[in-house]
């Protein structure tokens, strides 16, 4: 699977770890709308890390499409709520 | 997709997607593709310049800043050495207002560094992938049937659109921020242009409306500390009189009073 960070790279994941990295983006997901910002920054950058260090790195030259693509690092917790009430880091 | 379907991810996919479809169709023809391509690095190029535009201001704003910092710093030391108090505190609380907007810019020039180191990697990216999608296209083009060629190119450039996507929102990003900081360096200008760094001795006695916006943006234990201490190094008592620089200990405090200005001269201009 190919994961894009916004503003980063492309990585190839191995299977196992995208479903590692699906229980890492619903915890993120179930503290931005739990509302409350506590923890949200450890575990937006923790789901991240896990990407970084995890997957390769496209080659420069590859031309793929990503399966999933997430958020810029300096996403901020507004941001982030924003993306679920249809306003988001892109506008519609 | 191995049953991927966060949530988030899929958000963010979905605009990215819409962004796409927004464009015309990548794959339409090869060459007109790529000239989209090479458009968009030129904007990216455009949206660092912007940003280092807009940093340089600041920076110039800084150096302005740190120059009414030191001239309002030596009216004040000049105004208690002449016993004007009430002079000296009007001069320390716009020394201090400066002082603010010098950290507040400080941060602001750093994080505008940030966007630029960001916006330059982004465009390297772009760069070789758009590169890539140049060599690709004619190698395609070559060796395969047109409707073979057409899937194939299709799947590139969706890759580099997908890159291109990814760019844009990261300028939007930048000159966001950017356009932040554009705002707060215009209030800062206001304030110099209404004379709020200016020499303070051109002042008359009452208090004007600059005085009475400072004294609510100044925090005034802040100047009251810095009021004290400079008295102490003046050595001059708390009521206003012509300072006799008489202190025993005489640190470095009186020494330095000494060369900085004529601390000894009668103080007659100040109760005028």
């Amino acid at each position: 699977m190919i994961v894009r960070i916004s503003g980063e790279d492309q990585y190839r994941l191995a299977d196992e770890d995208a479903r590692r990295l699906n229980e890492l983006e619903s915890e993120v997901v179930a503290i931005v709308e739990g509302g409350s910002e506590d923890g949200f920054a450890q575990a937006f950058a923790q789901m991240l890390d896990f990407v970084r260090s995890h997957g390769t790195p496209l080659g420069e030259d590859e031309l793929e499409g990503s399966d999933v693509i997430l958020p810029p690092a300096d996403v901020s917790f507004a941001e982030a709520g924003r993306e679920f009430t249809g306003e988001g880091l892109i506008p519609d | 997709m191995a049953g991927l379907t966060g949530r988030m991810s899929t958000v963010v996919k979905a605009k990215v997607s819409k962004l796409l479809d927004r464009a015309e169709d990548p794959a339409e023809t090869l060459d007109y593709s790529y000239q989209k391509q090479v458009e968009q690095l030129q904007n990216v190029k455009k949206g660092i310049a912007d940003v280092v535009t807009a940093k340089k201001r600041l920076q110039m704003q800084e150096s302005s800043l740190q120059q009414n910092v030191v001239k309002l710093d030596t009216q004040a030391r000049q105004a208690l050495a002449a016993g004007n108090e009430e002079l000296a505190k009007a001069a320390l609380e716009r020394k201090n207002v400066a002082q603010t907007e010098l950290q507040s810019l400080d941060t602001q020039v750093s994080e505008l560094e940030d966007q630029q180191q960001k916006l330059t990697d982004s465009e390297q990216k772009l760069r070789a992938k758009i590169e890539a999608f140049r060599t690709k296209k004619e190698v395609i083009k070559a060796q395969y049937s047109a409707a073979e060629a057409q899937v194939r190119i299709s799947e590139a450039a969706t890759g580099v659109g997908e890159q291109m996507a990814d760019v844009g929102l990261a300028m939007q990003r930048a000159v966001d921020k950017t356009e932040n900081m554009r705002a707060r360096a215009d209030a800062v200008q206001e304030l110099e242009a209404a004379g709020t760094f200016e020499d303070v001795t051109q002042l008359g006695s009452g208090e004007d409306d600059i005085d009475r916006q400072l004294k609510q943006l100044s925090s005034a234990p802040a100047v009251e500390d810095e009021l004290a201490k400079m008295k102490a190094e003046l050595g001059s008592p708390a009521s206003a009189q012509a300072p006799q620089i008489s202190a025993p200990e005489g640190g470095e405090a009186s020494a330095g009073g000494e060369g900085e200005q004529p601390a000894t001269q009668p103080a007659d201009g100040g109760q005028a």
